[in-house]
């Protein structure tokens, strides 16, 4: 790709080495699906643009489930950049899907359009988002987009919507905390809180190796000609 | 400080704009607030209070004048927080919004304080500020309008210049409704009112003078309109001046769209005949418009489309205005003529006096969330008492601005401030030294 190639090319190239598998990330959203359509094996996607993570939705459910042993009842507020979020998209996917209560925490100017069609209550307050929540997950906030469009420093950005005790009290007292990583301390987490005994983020790096594992190996069983 | 005692005034019409109140009556105030009001104090004061014997004239609120510009920080040789409180004192206004145009601009929580404290120190009366929405009133990047508003910033706004970039307007729009903060727009589209000095049409054409076409603010109108029902953002058209604009206001309202708008007292009262030989104090922003569109102004608050009168006070000084029309500096100073220019329009039963009042008062107060701008028990004790019908002439280089570009200067007026109150504290009396 960075010679130019095309994504067609580099599809049609790579299907040519006749692989078993492929994992693909891209800044696109629609990329991976796109290359899928020209390669006869399985494609796995790391992640397209601000569409999907399903792999990441994977394992923060199962750190959810190993955790507090079930996922279904839970409330789970989703906090930060949820407009560029595809970690947020796949788990709001899945968590609704296995029975959790999904919860929107952004500024408006970080909310995706038409949010109240996602499936998820939408907090521009996140005091009131995050009150009683049992997973508090929160997204990184990229450099570029704390500079004056969407949000107008880290400063507030950190003030209104930062993790920080005195917001981490108004959650469930066992409440967990999660982030994809990686993190920008003191941006969207107070550096002490990531550090917290009930963070899970840790955990989440490691459940992430083995639902990978899991994936290629459910994928691999299946493969033609074997 | 000491504890101003109480204060009775008596025999006055009392007038609250809030709820229509327009009885005679008398008024007590006690530790910064009005503690009694009603007929049974039109005469008889409790023992021991201080007594103001109104004469029959009109006790009503201070006045709310939301778009004033200083010199401080920055430009204090053009006016500084107290010589401007010093005016309004003498013009009946109890509470100025100051705007974020200084030297450095108004756009961080710091500077906001540094308003808070010096008008603290040295203002007659209650100061607000505007705060900026961009940084640097640049037009690029939001200001921490959440830390603004937490510091104590009212509004915001973009001061002069409209923001041109329309994903940055509605991502203000959209940001600000989260902190249910106000944004104040100027609306002129920059490209059309590049090279104009004053309003196209045949004065212009006479004078030899760059006309900037009354559209290029109803265009920005428009294009703000359709921003907020984009966003759903609480949104104030500044200043308007055409008829062409006030058709926009109409139709948003009508639409429940969360949008207010604001008119400058020149353009109520004055039009562009009044630049006569070039004389620069009548050079502002927005132009003077025409006769028709003073008129439409006019009806326009008469009939409750206008939300709010606002001086525009903006003190300059003869550097910047003592030169070619075309090269002077826009401005013109008037909190301390903002309530008798007013009263022309009373007086030419134009418009009655308690919706003229309720533009200066309460409107302001509902808008940016004061407790003031009230007659009533309760409220702070920020009060003016107005004779009417008292003339006099407007003599400049007598008024209490630093800067004295009046357009009213040597201007017959009609009604004046007798006494100025704010927080239970006397601020101006007329004549000076007078008592009861």
């Amino acid at each position: 790709m960075q010679k130019g190639e095309t994504l067609i090319d580099t599809a049609i190239t790579l299907n040519a080495m006749r692989p078993d598998l492929l994992v693909v990330r891209h800044h696109a959203a629609g990329a991976v699906e796109l290359l899928s359509q020209k390669v006869d094996c399985s494609v796995i996607n790391a992640g397209d643009g601000a569409h999907q993570h399903p792999t990441q939705g994977l394992l923060d459910a199962l750190t959810i489930r190993r955790a507090k042993g079930r996922i279904e009842g839970l409330t789970v507020a989703i906090c930060g950049d949820v407009l560029h979020s595809r970690v947020a998209r796949s788990n709001i996917n899945i968590l609704n899907t296995l029975g959790a209560r999904v919860r929107i925490v952004a500024p408006s100017t970080l909310l995706p359009s038409s949010p109240d069609r996602l499936g998820a209550e939408i907090f521009t307050n996140m005091k009131e988002g995050i009150k009683d929540a049992d997973i508090v997950m929160m997204l990184r906030l990229q450099r570029e987009r704390m500079e004056g469009t969407y949000v107008p420093s880290s400063r507030e950005f950190f003030h209104f919507f930062g993790l920080d005790e005195d917001k981490l009290q108004l959650a469930r007292p066992d409440a967990l905390i999660m982030h994809p990583g990686p993190m920008n301390r003191g941006v969207e987490i107070d550096s002490t809180v990531a550090d917290h005994s009930r963070s899970v983020i840790r955990e989440q790096v490691e459940m992430g190796v083995a639902v990978r594992m899991a994936v290629l190996e459910t994928l691999a069983r299946h493969l033609p000609n074997r | 400080m000491s504890r101003p005692r109480a204060t009775a005034f008596l025999n006055a019409r009392l007038m609250d704009p809030e709820s229509g109140l327009d009885k005679p009556g008398g008024l007590l105030v006690e530790d910064g607030i009005i503690a009694d009001m009603g007929n049974h104090l039109r005469r008889n004061a409790p023992k021991g209070a201080d007594v103001i014997d109104c004469n029959g004239h009109v006790l009503a609120p201070g006045l709310i004048d939301c778009q004033v510009f200083t010199g401080e920080p920055g430009h204090e040789h053009r006016e500084t927080l107290a010589t401007a409180s010093n005016a309004a004192a003498a013009g009946g206004v109890t509470t100025i919004v100051c705007m974020p145009e200084t030297e450095p601009v108004i756009d961080q929580v710091a500077l906001v304080d540094f308003i808070r404290r010096r008008a603290r120190d040295t203002a007659l009366v209650n100061v607000h500020t505007m705060a900026a929405a961009t940084k640097g009133l640049a037009g690029a990047e939001m200001t921490e309008i959440g830390l603004l508003k937490e510091a104590g910033a009212v509004a915001f706004s973009n001061g002069k210049s409209s923001i041109q970039d329309t994903a940055l307007l509605r991502n203000v729009l959209n940001y600000a409704k989260d902190f249910d903060a106000l944004i104040v727009h100027h609306t002129e589209d920059p490209y059309l009112s590049r090279s104009g000095v004053m309003n196209s049409g045949e004065v212009a054409t006479r004078l030899g003078l760059p006309g900037v076409n009354k559209l290029a603010e109803t265009i920005v109108l428009e294009r703000d309109v359709r921003l907020v029902e984009m966003t759903g953002g609480r949104y104030h058209a500044a200043t308007i001046s055409c008829a062409e604009s006030i058709a926009v206001i109409r139709h948003a309202k009508k639409r429940k769209l969360p949008v207010t708008c604001g008119v400058s007292i020149n353009h109520l009262t004055l039009n562009e005949n009044d630049i006569g030989p070039y004389r620069t104090f009548f050079r502002i922003r927005p132009p003077l418009r025409g006769e028709d569109d003073r008129r439409a102004m006019v009806t326009a608050l008469a009939e409750g489309h206008i939300d709010v009168i606002v001086s525009s006070h903006d003190p300059q000084d003869a550097d910047t205005k003592r030169r070619p029309f075309a090269e002077a500096a826009d401005g013109a100073i008037g909190l301390e003529t903002l309530l008798a220019a007013a009263l022309r329009l009373y007086h030419n039963e134009e418009i009655d006096l308690m919706r003229l009042l309720r533009a200066m008062t309460i409107n302001p107060a509902r808008l940016l969330g004061l407790s003031s701008g009230r007659l009533q028990e309760g409220a702070p004790a920020d009060i003016i008492l107005i004779d009417l019908g008292q003339p006099w002439v407007v003599d400049k280089d007598g008024l209490k601005s630093r800067s004295k570009n009046s357009p009213f200067d040597e201007g017959k007026l009609q009604g004046r401030v007798l006494h100025t109150m704010v927080a239970g504290k006397s601020v101006y009396r007329y004549p000076a030294g007078k008592r009861g």
